[in-house]
């Protein structure tokens, strides 16, 4: 039994090259929010996708290290900062195809077509129901009135979605303005950070905090969860689209590039293309509650429930610039 | 008021009794012994002593307080009991002046530097102090065991085959040296040995133990010349049983004659019993008329053993000095010299 | 192996130090030393990578690092392992010496269950203490519910925090301590402790006086080896949101995207690694002193009064109710509230997987530990002890980090390699371990060898040189000698090794993130996608697998343990 298995290991392990009928994809997104969609291309194309999933900058890593050698095709991450910072690396190469030009805005890809976005992610303001009166709420940099002190939940700014967030802010209202932001805003946490995004939520419902931002998806499976506690915390908790005068509340997208070294480009293009067709970004919206890339397809009923709202139209390329000088902000203003 | 005093005590270990309705009694300053073969239960009582054991019978008085019945025993750090162990036990992590002051926690500094200062110089390790006790002899660890059991004052010291991980040639000599400054600091002890020499050379009491019984509490002269039953008469010395038929009280019929004496009450005429012969029972003369044929023999040194044999078959002892060096076969003339006979009853 | 040679060797003058170990006089450089040195030296290759990294100039990062965080980071991580230390003697010494020392309801089987914890990866602790004890979990819900409180009415301590940390590393990581000591007070002569019973100290004095100053070199080692788990640990302080050197690793490198100050950072951490290695060695050399008395039999254990021994049944069971009892129920409520979506037909590929790779990398483990051991003992020389000390720095870097040392120099290679070939050859070898299984198990090997070796290291001292005499004198080989003295007797402390790093890879996630091959998946892997997606009900099958896993060779290891002490009964 034990000798089967290191046979098959062995096997496995001498495996590590792919054949042309194959890709290989790398994914920051989890294995079961983009497996079954591979598994449907498949199905379609007759092309075998073979997976890695993991944490973005570790496989950009990776990447780099295989060098021309690797056996990956496409790069796939859930914020457009590492599409960036992977475009800069230089493992990507720029492809031109008239489908995702057509179908993607111009705003969620890279000019050159080193990426392409595949989903929006929104990260509004949430506010408790029974405490907050929506009016008194405007945009991010209000949230650093002192009149919300001791009354914001939001995560540690190791997350990338509060780096992205601040890289925003920064690229709005330049290092000064944002450091000054940064530290209002700091100085109004209810707790110091900790937990992830529903964790943000729960505290708003629980009264540890009135204002909370999470990203809506997060909200949406909330809503949507078999678990009683989740929803009745989600329920007692609405969000606010903020700076809808100016510059639009912040997004940010998943997306995916072609390797440099791909030996497969038409059919990484194929990948790509099939990700942005109706029936994956349906796929997303439905079962990750994500905003479909493509304005024609619509967003999940939840979703929907949140309202409409002007996304901010700055570069996403801009957020991976500005990304590091983000943490240095968020570290002296002592966000932990 | 004894200072040691067992009371019918018995101890049993899962059930088993190990040791068996044993008492006896020690006197202030007297060194006693418990001798017997391993796995005796003599380990057993002195652990029941020391507390280690609780005894399910009887009970254990320490200079007058009782310190265990069966349904009381006083922790061993209570006793006032100092144990030397048979493979020492000294701490590995402390140096030897800590070791021997490892039971001082109570004095004050200065008395514990002098208590320390005053053994080491008694086992002769003045300057050892701050040595560990891997870097010391065999010899030295077991008198730094001493020193450390000694130091508290303990009402009385237990020595557990204190001399069994020693050589041979060192055990008698350090017995004695022992005995000696046991004696000197006037310390009641127990010692619990295999060892009938070193029983001799320790012991004021020695307690025969076999099979969990004290077969006899006595002096080391009355458990050779007068044992008290079959086992001890053969545990203790060297000897044979020469068979006998009593003829009268104060009269024994044997193959050597008749032998007249003060004989216990169980011989009474008519009955078959057997007669303790020590080989110096047995005197060697050229001139006498019995002789005896020479079976075998053991150089001794100064003396030969003499192994002879009676028509009957019957062996007895005989140590002759060296200078008459027999042939095995020889006949020699030999006459019985017995101050004093141990009988028994003969087995049937 | 040169031993053939050396049965005919003439007779030559030997030192001290080699008489000691009964061999004869060989070249510095003999075979063995060039195996431990290269192979020690191989493994050490990650960590030396990372170090590299130091040499490149510090960028401005570096300073505004100084400036921010950098107090934090240190703080933290000495507040969290201070507070591991604590805790870990407190449960792990305090269960061991009840468990040795008195007999108590339940004693038998709380031996091997306090064991348990020990296959609850860490963060799967912190995110079910979140789930029951956060404000918004059952705990708190159900007190405000029976005393009408609302938030603010009443003070609660928060569990994502500092504090939490500690409380959560040392429940999954006091067995460490727990399994040394207790194997170290069970060695102890039962005499040793009568001594100084007889010389007026209670139990407790004795415990104080004699049994822990004897067992200190292996509370120590136990310690230390919670306290590397802890300078590695990255998804129980990610969570609870305590910035420590390991989170700050992974800011400076992917937020700051500087390697250089992320690599300098890292060099911080192995810094503190040396200190603890240090001590640890430190408090070895000194048990070498620690064996005058020959091992009899174990102490018998006393039996408690009634209230005592309710005392040590609360305590035994307080601390497997908080570190086994309680996470793994909340597992499995959330697991029979999810399982029907969580067991698919992957998983018990899964669960093969990460099987099989704990176990082929554990016998690797031990086989490499061994080896280095026995050219440590063989040939103690300045160059192989350190070789031997390098090889073991692996343990507390975090690993993410050894597993980016793994990609650099792997990838060279196999583009060296590729580009010799087609020079010479025409052909293309393309990647040959990147990316393979290979990989990932070398990368395990860097992490967790160091606690095989430090096992077996710990074993191989016990046994006197004489033995090998001894067995030499009987007419044995020295080949032959580890095969039928040192195995068997070291049998346990193998055994120990062996399940440790099983334990160990069966919860690795970071380094099986980034280094593992296509479509390869583990049940940590598993669990953690699921859990780091905020879906922690669903990711608890996967993690209760993990836990299941880990039992298997927990309860193993403890039956052993006891196995091998019912044997030194029978022996006494």
């Amino acid at each position: 039994m034990r000798l089967g298995i290191s046979v098959a290991l062995l096997g496995l392990a001498l495996s590590g090259s792919l054949g042309a009928e194959e890709l290989g994809v790398y994914s920051a997104r989890n294995e079961a929010l983009i497996k079954p969609l591979l598994d449907r291309f498949t199905a379609e194309t007759g092309i075998e996708v073979r997976l890695v999933t993991g944490k973005a900058d570790a496989l950009l890593k990776r990447l780099q290290s295989e060098g021309k050698h690797s056996p990956a095709d496409i790069f796939l991450t859930t914020d457009a900062g590492r599409l960036h910072r992977a475009k800069e690396a230089g493992v990507l190469q720029p492809v031109t195809s008239s489908t995702l030009e057509a179908q993607i805005p111009a705003s969620y890809r890279d000019p050159a077509g080193y990426w392409f976005g595949l989903s929006l992610r929104a990260r509004p303001i949430l506010y408790a129901k029974d405490r907050v009166d929506p009016t008194t709420l405007s945009s991010y940099e209000a949230l650093a009135d002192p009149k919300w002190k001791g009354k914001i939940c939001v995560r540690s700014s190791e997350n990338i979605y509060n780096q992205s967030m601040v890289a925003s802010l920064l690229s709005a209202n330049g290092t000064e303005g944002t450091a000054t932001w940064a530290r209002g805003f700091v100085g109004n946490f209810a707790q110091p950070p900790r937990g992830g995004d529903r964790d943000q939520v729960k505290a708003a419902a629980a009264g540890r905090c009135d204002i909370a931002i999470a990203n809506t998806y997060y909200l949406a499976a909330m809503l949507d969860s078999d678990d009683r506690t989740e929803r009745e915390a989600a329920e007692a908790v609405s969000v606010f689209w903020p700076n809808q005068d100016g510059r639009g509340a912040h997004v940010n997208v998943s997306g995916a590039g072609v390797t440099r070294w791909t030996d497969n480009r038409d059919g990484a293009v194929r990948l790509l293309e099939f990700l942005a067709g109706e029936e994956a970004q349906r796929w997303y919206a439905e079962v990750n509650h994500e905003y479909p890339v493509r304005p024609a397809v619509p967003a999940s009923e939840v979703l929907q429930r949140f309202g409409e709202f002007k996304p901010d139209a700055l570069s996403l390329t801009r957020l991976g610039e500005l990304n590091a000088e983000s943490v240095r902000v968020m570290d002296r203003a002592g966000w932990k | 008021m004894h200072q040691l005093e067992l009371n019918q005590v018995s101890v049993g270990y899962r059930g088993q009794p190990v040791v068996e309705a044993i008492s006896l009694a020690l006197e202030e300053g007297d060194i006693g012994c418990l001798l017997g073969p391993s796995g005796c239960g003599k380990t057993t009582l002195l652990r029941a002593i020391a507390g280690f054991e609780p005894v399910s019978r009887g009970e254990i008085r320490l200079g007058g307080r009782v310190v265990s019945t069966p349904s009381n025993s006083q922790p061993p750090e209570q006793r006032r009991v100092g144990m030397v162990f048979q493979d020492f036990a000294l701490f590995p992590h402390l140096n030897v002046a800590d070791n021997v002051a490892f039971g001082l926690r109570q004095w004050g500094r200065r008395e514990q530097q002098a208590r320390v200062d005053e053994l080491l110089c008694l086992v002769e390790l003045e300057g050892a102090g701050s040595k560990y006790p891997h870097q010391l002899s065999g010899g030295q660890q077991q008198r730094v065991a001493l020193a450390r059991a000694m130091a508290p004052r303990p009402e009385i010291l237990l020595l557990d085959e204190p001399f069994s991980s020693l050589d041979v040639e060192l055990r008698e000599q350090l017995a004695r040296e022992i005995r000696e400054l046991l004696k000197r600091d006037r310390v009641t002890a127990i010692l619990v040995t295999h060892d009938q020499l070193e029983a001799f050379a320790m012991a004021d009491v020695i307690g025969v133990v076999q099979g969990g019984r004290l077969r006899q509490w006595d002096s080391g002269y009355r458990l050779y010349h007068e044992p008290a039953d079959r086992f001890v008469a053969d545990f203790i010395g060297q000897g044979r049983m020469l068979p006998g038929v009593v003829r009268e009280p104060g009269a024994i019929d044997t193959e050597l004659g008749t032998i007249a004496g003060v004989f216990p009450a169980h011989c009474r005429p008519g009955r078959r019993v057997h007669l303790l012969l020590r080989p110096d029972d047995l005197v060697h003369d050229d001139g006498a008329p019995l002789r005896l044929e020479v079976i075998g023999k053991a150089f001794r040194g100064a003396e030969y053993l003499y192994t002879l044999g009676l028509p009957s078959g019957t062996e007895l002892l005989c140590t002759v000095q060296s200078h008459h060096d027999h042939r095995i076969g020889e006949r020699i003339g030999v006459r019985l010299d017995v101050a004093h006979v141990a009988v028994f009853p003969a087995q049937e | 192996m040169d031993s053939a040679g050396s049965a005919v060797a003439p007779v030559r003058e030997l030192s001290e130090g080699q008489r000691r170990r009964g061999l004869p006089l060989r070249l510095p450089w003999s075979p063995w030393v060039v195996g431990v040195v290269s192979v020690a030296l191989l493994l050490a290759l990650p960590v030396l990578v990372i170090a590299g990294f130091v040499l490149q100039p510090p960028g401005e990062a570096w300073s505004h690092l100084a400036e921010t965080v950098l107090e934090d980071y240190v703080v933290n991580s000495l507040v969290l392992m201070i507070g591991v230390t604590v805790g870990t003697l407190a449960l792990g010494v305090t269960a061991a010496w009840l468990t040795t020392t008195f007999d108590f309801p339940g004693r038998r089987h709380f031996e091997w269950a306090l064991l348990l914890p020990m296959a609850i990866p860490a963060y799967i602790i912190a995110y079910t203490y979140t789930g029951m004890l956060d404000f918004a979990g059952p705990v708190q819900s159900a007190l405000r519910g029976w005393f009408g409180w609302g938030y603010g009415d009443y003070w609660f301590p928060e569990i994502r925090s500092r504090g939490g940390a500690v409380a959560m590393l040392t429940l999954v990581l006091y067995p460490y301590v727990y399994l040394l000591t207790r194997a170290a007070f069970l060695g102890q002569s039962a005499s040793m402790l009568e001594a100084s019973r007889t010389l007026g100290n209670s139990g407790w004095h004795t415990f104080f006086r004699v049994q822990l100053p004897l067992a200190r070199p292996a509370i120590v080692a136990g310690v230390s080896l919670a306290l590397m788990e802890t300078l590695a640990d990255y998804g129980t302080v990610q969570y609870f949101g305590v910035s420590t050197f390991t989170t700050g690793i992974f800011r400076t490198w992917y937020g700051l995207d500087d390697s250089a100050a992320a690599a300098q950072l890292a060099a911080m951490l192995l810094g503190f690694v040396l200190v603890l290695l240090t001590l640890e060695r430190g408090a070895r050399r000194r048990a070498r002193f620690h064996h005058t008395t020959h091992r009899q039999a174990p102490p018998p254990r006393q039996p408690l009064s009634r209230g005592a021994g309710l005392g040590a049944f609360g305590f035994c069971l307080l601390i497997l109710t908080l570190g086994f009892l309680l996470p793994g129920g909340q597992l499995l409520i959330w697991a029979v509230q999810t399982a029907g979506d969580a067991i698919d037909t992957d998983f018990l590929r899964l669960f093969l997987n990460s099987l099989s790779l704990a176990g082929i990398t554990s016998a690797l483990a031990l086989g490499l530990a061994l080896f280095l051991a026995y050219g440590h003992r063989l040939k103690p020389s300045r160059v192989v002890g350190a070789a031997v000390r390098v090889a073991g720095l692996g343990y507390a870097v975090p690993g993410a980090v050894i597993a980016v040392g793994v990609l650099i120099p792997f990838a060279w290679f196999d583009h060296a390699l590729d580009g010799w070939m087609a020079r010479h050859l025409g052909i293309s070898t393309g990647l040959l371990l990147s990316g393979t299984l290979a990989a990932l198990i070398f990368a395990y090997l860097t992490r967790f060898l160091p606690v095989a070796l430090q096992t077996v290291e710990a074993g191989l001292g016990k046994i006197r040189p004489s033995m090998d005499d001894a067995a030499r004198s009987l007419g044995l080989a020295p080949h032959k000698v580890p095969w039928r003295v040192h195995i068997p007797i070291l049998r346990g402390s193998l055994l120990t090794a062996v399940l440790l790093v099983f334990v160990d890879v069966l919860k690795e996630l970071p380094a099986t993130l980034v280094l593992r091959p296509f479509d390869f998946n583990t049940l940590a892997l598993r669990a953690f996608e699921l859990a780091s997606d905020e879906r922690l009900a669903e990711s608890s099958t996967a993690a209760l697998a993990i836990v299941l896993a880990g039992i298997i060779p927990v309860v193993l290891l403890s039956r052993s343990i006891s196995r091998s002490h019912n044997h030194a009964d029978a022996s006494a």
